[in-house]
């Protein structure tokens, strides 16, 4: 069971939280303007590396706030904590050296 | 399956064996402590195990072997015990235990077990129990690494907690030399005195320390991800099988630790010769420990065969408690001089470069236990050379050389490595925040597994935020650096190749041999998790603890492997050791498995006979039967009822999400595939949300109270989904809405009041309510003071088809207005109503239950409910109607089945075909998704979702049951009242 830093509430029990799936995916401004390719592509296609992978997590049993998390899909390591606020504020992704 | 049971008690004579010394060892000679094996009484001493107790009592044989039934004896003193399995008789009797590990108790009674236990039927009484506890350092291992690292991290004031699976720390040090003044040289000193005394003073110091924590009789079975260990504590077993009042029997502790050491020790590894598994084959190790810590003797007249050092000190005990060794076999061909030349003053012959190839069994006496070895000598390649001689004896004491207990490193994902130099695998990279010590990590003697300890746990301590020196090791005796040992993996026999050798058993729980490696590998496998599967080797209750390296020795050499490094491992997995479910449940059994969530009202349908369904943690009243009636009759009048008179139902379950701010209608407006920015305020709307897939994800009545304020409701089962679906749109998608949601289903108790006869009753509990239709219409809200004096929200809202009427109040006020209500509608027999009459009543009008009709590849198209999908704004889902795939004509779509036997019930799940007689396997169009009997229609019906369903009116489709054929009419959906004359009463 994973240790989950929420950047709002420190570190919880990951039984506090839902898994949300891979970060950074974001809901194409205008979906009617996709090809069905495109949109397939947004709706089902997601990455599934070995090593550092940023992915979304909801404090559902805390605070509901969703934030994003670089994880090492191997080590389970979290590499990096970004609560979503700063990631809806348009800064920058975590840079991921692997 | 064939009851399989222990050999006949033909155990041999008590004058077989020496039995107890008379003197030394750990026991407690004051304390006898009656117990029976088999169903025989002896007697034993308190701080015996059970196997040490039988030992003492001249029974060396277990059950016999699970496949080949094959006598087998007690092998270890230990966890990797592969014969010695019993079941503990007791009130709840206890399968699978080992004898090497029971601690014996008063009344113990055993049966020996030959690899398989039964469960028994009876009810466990005893309180198992769980903690969850974070700590700093933790220290798995009470030996004298362990001792030392929880002495170092404890001295720095960091939070530890110290795990060791015996009833006292030491570790190997509990099996030392005891015999004061030993003229051997075998006895084990730290900082000048017994080191005993060391670590009595050791764990002085550690309990001593206000955050230190020793849990003795624990056992870390599993090591999960960051560094989250499970450790099970046996608290009151070891005082016999009945609860003890006021202590749980075993304790699961969750451990959250910032490092972890692991000083886990090593364990003895057998060797493979042939008839290696004869009783009497004993772990040298485990022979020492015997004689040591528990002061018996397992045999007269000894062998010793060993690969390496450290069973010289087991020669030398057995010669001290008066045991005749008239051999000593080192696979060496030039073992260390200081220890040969003791062994052969203690009168021992060395016998080097040579191995044990055979035994021979006594069968004399009906009791085959080892009555003489085979001996010769190997050339460099392992090979037999020269002659074979036979020396008799009745112990064979084996070291095939030691193994670190890698199994919780493997756990954390730590990698191994094949070490040569001590022909052994040790941890190599750490994957965790995790550091092994001592001989877990291939320190092979005392006085570097302190300094090994030392360092770690003070290293550990550090890297927990708590810097501390590392204490100074004290000076130690007794226990040199041991020199090299040669492993030989495959004794090979006197005669045949390896596909011969059937007695050469590698695993003894599975009764696997080399000739069954051979075959694995004839067979085309060289992958050692292959051969594992293919000859369950390791597979067994010990899990290969002790043959696990073995068997990849013997994997490498049949492969012709340059090391076993070449072969590796397979995969450990936990729980290192086994672990009864009724301690993984602890409390969480019977009422507190899971949370019962239950309405304000639940106390009066629980005094009016309700049945109970369970949805999700929700109790919701099922139907209320009265006497005589069973489900189908009840629900036909309950249905009636609201059909025809008046019922209640208790709503309250459904979840109600608050959604506040300037934006809230602006953020429905995308989640709901309907529009909800132009709805009045006291106004409801029904709406279905979709996945951006196109998917129907939930459905519900929102209803709006004001500008910037809406109270949605959701399916019962699915309410913290929802809002964890608003919560991830706003926050990761639209964070500039305005919005905000609060989960109110809890704080709003909800009345369905359902009928024609509704009006009048809703008018007797709300008098300054005007409750006619033009005053308040279908799908709109009123705010009322109830004739109770109690504030209400009072919605036209209908599941039914018919007239309705759902009154809203605070939850504390939920019973006295339920009560209120049943009084007014008593006098038009107010009926009240479970979850089977709502479905049968919304089935009857064709609505659908998200999660019942549909299943996540259902749009609303598919549903018939294309009007609830808007053409002039965005949505979540909208792009996906525009998908070939929602597009296709053949889609399943929902619609109504009626069974041209209209007495005959389908079953729900049940597959529809178009030909009755078609072969199967055929494709089916579909299947049922809800099936009741309807009263209003005086018949059964179904829902179902059949492909181009809508297009099949009419038709006549099959339902293939193992009773035979359904045949059905599809039909629309909607069965009852098609044209909604009755919702405004």
């Amino acid at each position: 069971m994973l240790l989950i830093a929420c950047p709002w509430c420190g570190e919880r029990e990951e039984l506090e939280f839902h898994y949300g799936g891979q970060a950074h995916v974001p809901y194409p401004a205008d979906p009617s303007a996709l090809s069905d390719a495109e949109w397939g592509e947004y709706l089902f296609v997601r990455d599934n590396p070995k090593g550092p992978f940023a992915e979304r997590w909801s404090h559902t049993a805390g605070c509901r706030r969703w934030f994003s998390v670089v994880r090492d899909t191997v080590t389970h390591e979290i590499l990096a904590v970004q609560s979503s606020r700063s990631v809806a504020a348009g800064q920058p992704k975590p840079v991921i050296t692997p | 399956m064939t009851e399989q049971h222990p050999m006949p008690p033909s155990h041999p004579a008590p004058d077989r064996l020496p039995g107890r010394l008379p003197h030394g060892g750990r026991v407690d000679r004051s304390a006898p402590l009656r117990f029976s094996y088999d169903g025989v009484p002896y007697t034993g001493l308190r701080g015996d195990t059970l196997a040490s107790a039988l030992l003492a009592n001249g029974l060396l044989h277990t059950a016999p072997s699970l496949y080949r039934g094959r006598p087998r004896g007690i092998v270890t003193a230990g966890v990797e015990e592969p014969n010695a399995l019993v079941q503990l008789d007791g009130p709840c009797s206890e399968p699978m235990q080992l004898a090497t590990t029971v601690e014996l108790y008063e009344g113990l009674s055993a049966t020996g077990l030959p690899g398989r236990g039964r469960l028994d039927p009876a009810p466990d009484e005893s309180v198992y129990d769980k903690r969850n506890v974070h700590t700093d350092v933790l220290v798995v291992g009470g030996g004298p690494a362990g001792l030392a690292a929880a002495l170092a991290a404890g001295r720095s004031g960091a939070r530890v907690i110290l795990v060791d699976d015996q009833p006292e720390l030491g570790g190997s040090l509990l099996c030392g030399s005891l015999l004061g003044g030993s003229l051997l040289g075998d006895r084990e000193e730290i900082a000048g005195g017994p080191a005993l005394a060391w670590v009595d003073a050791v764990r002085a110091e550690l309990s001593a320390q206000p955050d230190t924590r020793i849990l003795t009789r624990s056992t870390a079975t599993g090591y999960y991800d960051h560094n989250y260990l499970l450790v099970a504590e046996h608290r009151t077993d070891h005082l016999g099988p009945h609860p003890v009042p006021g202590v749980s029997r075993q304790r699961l502790w969750h451990i959250r630790a910032r490092r972890v050491v692991l000083a886990t020790g090593a364990h003895e590894r057998p060797m493979v010769f042939a008839g290696n598994d004869l009783p009497g084959v004993m772990s040298a190790a485990a022979v020492r420990g015997y004689v040591n810590r528990y002061a018996v003797l397992p045999g007269r007249r000894a062998v010793v065969l060993t690969t390496n050092d450290h069973a010289y000190a087991t020669a030398l005990a057995l010669v001290s408690a008066g045991a005749e060794v008239p051999a000593l076999v080192d696979t060496r061909p030039e073992p260390p001089t200081a220890l040969v030349e003791a062994a052969r003053r203690a009168g021992i012959e060395v016998l080097t470069g040579s191995a044990v190839v055979g035994t021979r069994g006594d069968s004399t006496r009906g009791d085959a236990r080892v009555a003489a070895v085979r001996i010769a000598a190997l050339d460099a390649d392992d090979a037999i050379r020269g002659p074979v001689r036979e020396v008799a004896c009745d112990l064979l004491a084996v070291s095939g050389g030691w193994s670190p207990a890698v199994q919780l490193w493997s756990q954390s994902q730590g990698t191994l490595r094949y070490d040569g130099d001590l022909a052994a695998f040790v941890p190599d990279r750490a994957a965790q925040r995790v550091d092994s010590a001592g001989a877990a990590r291939g320190v092979p003697d005392l006085g570097g597994c302190l300094d090994d300890g030392f360092a770690a746990g003070a290293r550990a301590a550090d890297l927990a935020g708590f810097p501390v020196a590392v204490p100074a090791t004290p000076p130690v005796s007794g226990d040199a650096r041991p020199s090299r040992p040669r492993p030989v993996w495959i004794v090979p026999g006197e005669e045949g190749d390896p596909a011969d050798w059937q007695d050469h058993f590698v695993d003894l729980q599975r009764d696997a041999t080399v000739a069954d490696v051979q075959r694995a590998i004839r067979a085309g496998m060289r992958s050692v998790e292959h051969i594992k599967r293919y000859t369950t080797i390791g597979t067994a209750h010990d899990q290969g603890r002790a043959s696990g390296v073995s068997s990849t020795g013997v994997i490498a050499r049949l492969l012709g492997a340059g090391s076993p490094g070449e072969v590796g491992t397979t995969t450990f997995r936990g729980p290192y050791v086994p672990v009864s479910f009724a301690l993984l449940a602890g409390r969480e059994r019977g009422a507190l498995f899971d949370p019962v969530r239950t309405t304000a009202i639940h106390p009066w349908h629980v005094e009016h006979g309700a049945l109970f369904e369970n949805v999700g943690q929700w109790k919701r009243p099922w139907y209320y039967p009265r006497p005589g009636e069973d489900l189908e009759a009840a629900v036909l009048r309950e249905c009636r009822a609201a059909r025809e008179g008046v019922a209640v139902m208790d709503a309250t379950t459904l979840g109600k999400i608050d959604v506040i701010g300037p934006d809230a209608g602006a953020f429905l407006n995308r989640v709901y595939t309907n529009g909800f920015t132009k709805l009045a305020v006291g106004a409801a709307r029904y709406g279905v949300m979709c996945r951006p897939d196109g998917m129907v994800f939930d459905d519900g009545v929102t209803l709006r109270l004001a500008d910037d304020h809406f109270i949605m409701t959701t399916t019962t089962g699915n309410a913290a989904g929802v809002l964890e679906w608003l919560e991830e749109w706003l926050q990761t998608e639209w964070p500039e809405l305005r919005v905000r949601f609060t989960s109110v289903t809890e704080q709003w108790a909800t009345v369905a009041v359902v009928g024609p006869g509704s009006r009048e009753v809703v008018a007797a509990v709300a008098p300054e309510l005007d409750v006619s239709n033009d005053a308040f219409p279908f799908m709109t809200a009123r705010e009322t003071r109830l004739a109770s004096g109690v504030p209400a929200r009072i919605c036209r809202i209908s599941f039914s088809g018919e007239l309705a009427f759902e009154i809203n109040v605070a939850s504390w006020y939920g019973l006295s207005t339920w009560e209120s209500v049943m009084q007014a509608g008593e006098p038009l027999g107010i009926t009240p109503y479970g979850t089977e009459t709502m479905h049968v009543l919304r089935a009857e009008k064709g609505y659908p239950i998200v999660g019942q009709d549909t299943d996540g590849t259902v749009t609303p198209q598919d549903l018939g409910m294309e009007w609830v999908v808007s053409k002039q704004k965005d949505f979540l889902g909208r792009r996906s109607f525009q998908r070939a795939d929602t597009a296709r004509t053949d889609r399943r779509q929902l619609v109504g089945l009626l069974p041209l036997d209209p007495a005959v019930l389908l079953p729900e799940g049940a597959q529809l075909v178009s030909d009755a007689d078609a072969p199967v396997p055929t494709r089916p169009l579909g299947h049922v998704t809800s099936s009741y009997r309807s009263a209003a229609l005086g018949r059964t019906f179904a829902l179902a979702l059949v492909a181009g369903g809508r297009e099949r009116l009419g038709e006549t489709v099959y339902a293939p049951l193992p009773g035979g054929v359904i045949a059905v009419t599809v039909t629309d959906s909607v069965l009852y009242d098609p044209k909604g004359t009755r919702r405004d009463g």
